[in-house]
């Protein structure tokens, strides 16, 4: 036996690539139940959605995997999405339940490219639930949706019994226009473009960690919740079809959102890790629970694919913005290696973004 | 971020390399051992190994805490979390090991109750604020986290929380490091030295290993100029015809460790006989259960438990991933049958095990690519 082989004579390469196989074969669902970490948006989420539920829901529109899934209607073209908010605890610094739910789904149409049109809500009540702990939440809402001028056109309330769920849930559905001839796709992405990031990354997913209160660490996180239609329509109006994808960077963070355009694309993506924007206080506390920011939940950031010769003016578009104040040019699209994010480390060396697996769990030590 | 990008910085990386590679002896291959599972994960998620001659060769040791507790552990913390009433909890990277029946993340979804804690003292108080049932903390870990244990064994007593108990895996390194050196098939020239592990118990119990060995140990640091520092160390005591147990990590590991912390761990705990290590086998004295004086917080005598040893899967190499005799991807079942999200091993789990750190960050390491870009 030779160093470089197995028993078998297989080389390093040879199981690098058959991880590569493996890493693109139709997702399939074997688990005997649903575990926390169906939940936790890595790859045991992925194989729920695209192993159970798509295969069974089939339709074109769905297998695209979007944010939204797009339709005609006459010669409109119409984006819908649905996502549920279950947050825990409801309230947190620098947001709460209600206004999650509302630019949550704000933003999966934005992301797509569709100028949010109109929303619907469900409220899931747990009984006993404190009267103005929902008014709270139900005026969350209505400002957030006053914020972007989406109207909350319908909706329907149901309570279930103490301890079925944590105070609250809250399912938001949204419809959006496509009013830009732009086809926005991760298949669009291509070697050459750039990644662009519309600023700090993990403040969200951070700030509600610390909000459990069980870390007891203090630290001034704010969740950055915010609507991004603006930024997402500036986007548009300056790049055109130089603008391939975009992408909310929620569950599972930038990375997750960078390995599925990679994977999608069949491109790499290289990222300079000192290029991404992440606050002290956030890159502190992950220093501390041994999480990475780049796989941290956000609520109010977008990953933009724009062709090269149009970044300098995205970014500027994006910059000029609130909501973009702190975008950056995090990296770029390669040929090579296809599927496969990596990222240039501060320390001068380069190491492989996988997809998160599970909760991102704390180190011990 | 202050105190931690100094250790960071690329300038400086290089320089080290420069000088760890004037070091190397032409022609000659070096092994160097990080002992830690720290270390493995500093080196991929940082990759230290760009900075690094290929003549370098960093083998991952088996200081993954998580990584070494066998099967028959798992099934046993499934088996107090099934019984009513109980509350076992854990340490985040217990969640997905997986046992002969599962993880504690599917012993919770079949209806256990298994909390994730971030400290024993998180456990203690879940004990307290719910004195109808009993709270169980699944103890893993090497010398580094035995302490936080005993002080809170120290304070259960003390405050007479009698619902709370410890199920206890805590085990020791220098055991391991005898198992490694005494393995046949493996030949090493250095080792990087468990940095936190040192913290609580010295640099002295190593002393035996440049002694009957001749090898170098260099305690490290968790940082990446800290492993760099080690390595241009280790170098340093080749190229002088040394070999010695030197502390890089003096900025928090004294020569002789940190005697309250030794205090508590000789009052709380005693020495098992033996403890079966994931891979590598039973091994004599490696690991802690509470001393007699304080059984009455000992879940093994509290619980009846079905303490079955359950053999390591066949197809599984964990224990030569362990040894360093394999390396990760040389394993049968590595990124195909054995992966991060099912794993069938141990080091395929936490990200400290070598496995997934491979899996994770290592499989672009060797190809160097020029990743300049935005320049």
């Amino acid at each position: 036996m030779t160093r470089g082989q197995v028993a078998d004579g297989v080389t390093e390469d040879q199981v690098g690539e058959r991880i590569e196989q493996m890493r693109r074969r139709p997702q399939k669902f074997r688990d005997e139940r649903i575990t926390m970490a169906h939940g936790a948006g890595g790859k045991a989420s992925r194989a729920l959605v695209e192993g159970l539920v798509v295969p069974l829901l089939a339709n074109p529109a769905l297998e695209q995997l979007s944010d939204a899934g797009l339709f005609a209607a006459g010669t409109a073209r119409l984006a819908v999405t649905t996502d549920a908010f279950v947050v825990k605890p409801m309230r947190f610094p620098g947001g709460s339940i209600g206004e999650l739910a509302v630019n949550g789904t704000v933003n999966d149409l934005a992301v797509s490219g569709a100028r949010p049109l109109a929303l619907t809500a469900a409220l899931v009540l747990e009984e006993g639930l404190a009267a103005g702990a929902l008014r709270t939440e139900v005026t969350a809402m209505a400002d957030a949706a006053r914020a972007v001028g989406v109207p909350v056109v319908a909706g329907d309330t149901k309570v279930v019994e103490r301890g079925s769920c944590d105070g609250m849930y809250v399912v938001t559905t949204g419809v959006g226009v496509l009013e830009h001839d732009v086809a926005l796709s991760p298949t669009a992405v291509r070697p050459g473009d750039k990644v662009l990031l519309s600023g700090t990354v993990g403040d969200h997913g951070i700030a509600v960690m610390l909000a459990r209160g069980d870390l007891d660490l203090e630290a001034d996180v704010r969740s950055d919740t915010q609507p991004l239609w603006s930024l997402a329509a500036a986007l548009l109006d300056v790049c055109g079809s130089d603008l391939r994808c975009m992408r909310d960077a929620t569950r599972g963070g930038v990375a997750t959102v960078l390995n599925e355009i990679a994977l999608a694309a069949e491109v790499g993506i290289v990222i300079e890790e000192s290029r991404v924007p992440v606050r002290p206080e956030v890159t502190g506390a992950g220093e501390i629970l041994g999480i990475d920011p780049l796989y941290v939940a956000n609520e109010g950031k977008l990953v933009a694919f724009v062709a090269p010769h149009r970044a300098d003016a995205a970014l500027a578009a994006m910059r000029a913005l609130p909501s973009g104040a702190e975008a950056a040019l995090v990296g770029e699209v390669r040929a090579e290696p296809p599927g496969r994010v990596l990222g240039r480390t501060g320390f001068g060396g380069h190491r492989l973004i996988d997809m998160l697996v599970g909760d991102p769990l704390p180190r011990i030590c | 971020m202050r105190f931690v990008d100094e250790f960071r910085d690329a300038d400086l990386a290089e320089v080290l390399g420069r000088e760890i590679t004037a070091l190397c002896e032409p022609g000659r291959h070096y092994k160097v051992m990080e002992v830690c599972g720290g270390h493995t994960h500093t080196i991929y998620r940082y990759g230290v190994q760009d900075h690094l001659p290929e003549s370098i060769e960093l083998v991952h040791g088996p200081g993954c805490p998580v990584c070494v507790i066998p099967m028959g552990r798992v099934d046993d913390g499934i088996a107090i979390a099934e019984r009513d009433g109980v509350i076992l909890t854990c340490f985040g990277d217990m969640m997905r090991v997986p046992g002969g029946r599962g993880s504690f993340l599917e012993a919770n979804a079949r209806g256990a109750d298994i909390r994730m804690v971030y400290s024993p003292l998180d456990a203690l108080r879940i004990a307290r604020q719910n004195p109808d049932r009993q709270v169980v903390f699944y103890a893993i870990g090497f010398e580094t986290t035995a302490p936080s244990t005993a002080l809170t064994v120290l304070r259960a007593a003390q405050e007479g929380v009698e619902n709370f108990s410890v199920f206890c895996n805590h085990v020791t390194i220098i055991p391991a490091i005898k198992a490694i050196l005494d393995s046949p098939d493996l030949r090493l020239d250095a080792f990087l030295g468990p940095g936190h592990v040192s913290t609580v118990i010295g640099c002295r119990p190593y002393e035996w290993i440049p002694r009957d060995f001749g090898l170098p140990l260099v305690c490290a640091g968790f940082e990446p100029l800290d492993l760099l520092q080690s390595v241009y160390m280790i170098m340093k005591q080749f190229a002088e015809g040394r070999a010695e147990v030197e502390n890089q990590y003096g900025r928090v590991v004294q020569y002789d460790g940190n005697p309250v912390a030794l205090k508590v761990l000789a009052e709380v705990f005693a020495l098992r006989p033996f403890f079966e290590w994931r891979g590598l086998g039973s091994i004599a004295h490696s690991a802690l259960q509470l001393a007699p004086a304080y059984a009455r917080f000992d879940a093994e005598q509290r619980f009846d438990l079905p303490g079955v040893r359950v053999a390591d899967p066949k197809a599984c190499q964990c224990g030569e991933v362990l040894k360093g005799v394999l390396k990760p991807w040389e394993c049968k079942v590595f990124g195909t049958a054995c992966t991060p999200e099912t794993p069938i091993g141990t080091c395929m789990v936490s990200s400290e095990g070598a496995c997934a750190a491979y899996y994770n960050y290592g499989q672009y390491a060797k190809q160097r690519l020029t990743l300049e870009v935005l320049s």
